[in-house]
């Protein structure tokens, strides 16, 4: 109701000053929500919260393009993400899914550093992707969970990790466009299934065009484990 | 407080100074991009009601021959230097407080000029005259007023500086966040701004909306709490060999400007207003104040410091400079960053309302990630920190640039051009840095190949990857030929490009290139 009314005050004000009402109830939607950071909507049936709760920590397993897709909206709402190890994800593929790449930061090769790179970088961005050495010890993964926790930023780990809130993994997927001999791999639909600890305890899984004609990501049909 | 009279101040400014420094002009309509976004357009593209922070598709829906320059603060501050060298020549003391805008105290220039309106006209038409750029002027007391005086051409009587600023709108302070919220309260103009109680002012929102409010009343231009250096602060240089390239300087700006800030941290201090300090080998001195652009009450950080101090040595070291017979005659030898003015550096203090998000703080925040990024980047070496550029090219890795964080990340020209022979969107999220060997063969286990005339042998069946057993192929196009650089011998490559679809569901980017064929990325 408020809301309508601010509407209509501002239609009768310059448009300088429509654009900054219309900045201002951006903002204010925005800070509803910033326990959570957004993620597509057809993915947001995976968490508990709908979307990845600040300070806790996430593994997907087997999909650099579901990682692309849960940072996306935070890339763009506008936060920092950073990456940490290889291999890297594909450029051109996160800026398709809309990831803006100025505030998305990479370091390729942490080498024997990496833990303390990504503890430095949980310290500043909304969002950390990590692709954890082999030799990642349980201690590191412990503390670096824990500061994900205290700085109130998203740990995204692609590959194992002791620990995690909520684990996804691709259980099945299947690639739509191509032919024998002709065609090109246009669109995906796959299975993700979620597995956590507490509230994410349930086991979800969600089916995801990943991504659907045209690059959008969107829900191909929901089905409840 | 209120007793402390702020000094008359002369402010000079650009109109839209990143377009003119571009290579634009008021009557052309022009505006400078950064990330997206119109950042400054000519008076010609406002009139087409192009605003700043319109998107580039707007902007153009509104003008449709508007001409779009790249932002470029280094060469704004370049073009800038003969505006600040001229009217350095006339009124000394000069501060920088952004490329296109300058504050200078004014009192002692006027008595010299006989009067405050000879001195405007004097200092118009001489940088007019000298430098073909058109200036727009203010005075008035502290520098917040002169500025705001100067945005309208105005003599702001001394003491008459309230009423002056009462009809300003609230953004006028420049402060984005609490812009928005006294808004939302209300409170639309620095005269509202203004009535409201100091203490409350401070206790809800902090020292330095209390020190906006100062400054909506017309009050002092500079933080009470600032103070001119002890000289142990400076930071020096000898350079040897001489510094004569931008690019050199660059690096030596930032080594010294990390030096600074430290030595500033460590006595808890903030800088608001820098000086830059050159000497040329052949003896010439060369020195420009800086001062922190929000006129607020928290300092330069280290990478503004260096930002500042490589667009002041760019200026001088291309010539930009007009003293004497033109250029410095030689490198520079030294190179001294004396902080002026310091005041103590409250931290930063994570706003109450709205929340730490970068969304709502995108500049506060910036800071922290700065911080981050310069840790990172200690432990691994600059360059080891990176962001990406997508541009041109037909091969995955050669679409992507990396850039090393703080370097600006350039477009370049064929980047937004059609490259044919690109494969289509989605592109493959992990994109392998070495590409895999693998083998492809058909159903009778026979190896695949591709001849010269771009003809498979049989169907591809089966794909093995290095060691892994072979998965059965269930869909594949191609061959896509790429034939890169085929007029130099050395770098030419060519290749069949396939991609396929497997049995476990998984898509593949594999090429078959000299016989071999290679894993180059995985859709996965």
């Amino acid at each position: 109701m408020f809301d309508t009314r601010g509407m209509l005050h501002a239609a009768a004000l310059s448009p300088d000053l429509l654009e900054q009402v219309g900045v201002t109830t951006l903002t204010r939607a925005d800070d509803v929500g910033s326990a959570v950071l957004p993620v597509p909507e057809a993915l947001g049936s995976l968490f508990p919260e709908g979307g990845l709760r600040r300070g806790s920590t996430i593994t997907v397993n087997g999909s650099l393009s579901l990682v692309v897709a849960l940072l996306a909206q935070t890339s763009k709402r506008p936060g920092w993400c950073a990456e940490v190890g290889s291999p890297l994800i594909g450029s051109a593929a996160a800026a398709e899914a809309g990831v803006v790449l100025e505030r998305f930061v990479r370091v390729a090769e942490p080498g024997e550093q990496w833990a303390s790179v990504v503890a430095s970088l949980l310290e500043a961005f909304d969002l950390v992707v990590v692709h954890p050495p082999r030799r990642a010890s349980q201690g590191d993964m412990r503390r670096l969970t824990a500061r994900a926790r205290e700085r109130s930023a998203v740990l995204l780990v692609a590959g194992a990790w002791e620990g995690a809130m909520v684990n996804l993994s691709v259980t099945a997927q299947q690639w739509h466009g191509l032919g024998a001999g002709h065609g090109y791999l246009q669109s995906r639909e796959v299975e993700v299934q979620a597995l956590g600890r507490g509230a994410a305890a349930r086991p979800r899984t969600a089916n995801v065009w990943l991504p659907g004609v045209g690059g959008v990501v969107s829900s191909a049909h929901e089905s409840a484990a | 407080m209120a007793s402390n009279r702020a000094v008359r101040t002369l402010a000079v400014w650009c109109p839209d100074w990143p377009v003119i420094a571009a290579g634009g002009s008021a009557d052309q309509p022009g505006a400078v991009l950064q990330a997206g976004r119109i950042f400054a357009c000519s008076a010609a593209a406002r009139l087409d009601g192009v605003r700043r922070g319109q998107r580039r598709r707007d902007a153009q829906s509104r003008c449709p021959e508007l001409t779009i320059y790249a932002d470029d603060p280094s060469r704004d501050a370049r073009m800038f230097e003969p505006v600040a060298e001229s009217v350095e020549a006339l009124v000394p003391g000069i501060e920088i407080v952004r490329a296109g805008l300058i504050v200078v105290a004014a009192r002692g220039a006027a008595r010299y000029y006989k009067g405050e309106l000879p001195l405007l006209a004097k200092v118009s038409t001489t940088v007019a005259d000298e430098t073909g750029y058109d200036v727009q002027l203010g005075l008035a007391d502290g520098s917040f007023t002169a500025t705001q005086a100067a945005y309208v051409a105005q003599i702001v009587p001394p003491g008459s500086s309230a009423e002056f600023l009462a009809p300003q709108p609230i953004r006028a302070l420049d402060r984005p966040d609490l812009a928005d919220l006294l808004n939302r309260l209300g409170v639309h103009t620095l005269g509202d701004f203004a009535v409201l109680p100091r203490a409350d002012v401070l206790a809800r929102f902090g020292p330095d909306a209390a020190y906006a409010h100062d400054l909506a009343h017309g009050f002092e231009a500079r933080p009470p709490s600032a103070r001119k250096a002890p000289p142990d602060l400076a930071v020096e240089m000898t350079l040897d060999p001489p510094v004569d390239r931008v690019d050199t300087a660059t690096f030596v700006a930032k080594a010294l400007a990390e030096q600074l800030h430290e030595r500033l941290a460590a006595r808890g201090l903030a800088c608001i207003r820098i000086s830059i300090e050159a000497r040329t080998e052949s003896g010439e001195q060369l020195a420009r104040s800086w001062r922190h652009g929000g006129i607020s009450t928290a300092g330069f950080s280290a990478s503004a410091i260096a930002d500042r101090t490589r667009w002041q040595l760019d200026g001088w070291l291309s010539g930009t400079i007009r003293s004497h017979d033109g250029r410095p005659t030689g490198g520079m030898v030294f190179l001294r960053l004396l902080p002026d003015e310091v005041v103590p550096d409250a931290g930063r203090q994570l706003s109450l309302w709205g929340s730490d998000f970068a969304g709502v703080g995108a500049v506060g925040d910036s800071e922290q990630i700065e911080r981050a990024l310069a840790r990172v980047q200690g432990m691994l070496g600059p360059d080891a920190v990176v962001t990406a550029v997508v541009g041109g090219g037909r091969e995955l890795t050669e679409q992507v640039r990396l850039v090393p964080w703080g370097e600006p990340r350039e477009v370049l020209p064929g980047d937004s051009c059609p490259w044919p022979g690109r494969l289509p969107s989605p592109s493959p999220a992990t994109v392998l840095a070495a590409p895999r060997a693998a083998l492809v063969t058909d159903a009778d286990g026979s190896v695949v190949e591709v001849d010269g005339r771009l003809a498979v042998s049989a169907p591809p069946g089966f794909l093995r990857i290095e060691s892994r057993p072979p998965v059965a192929i269930v869909g594949w196009a191609g061959p896509w030929p790429l034939e890169v650089r085929w007029w130099d011998h050395a770098t030419a490559r060519r290749r069949a490009r396939f991609q396929f679809t497997t049995a476990d569901g998984a898509g593949w980017l594999v090429s078959f290139e000299a016989g071999n064929w290679l894993v180059e990325a995985c859709y996965d």
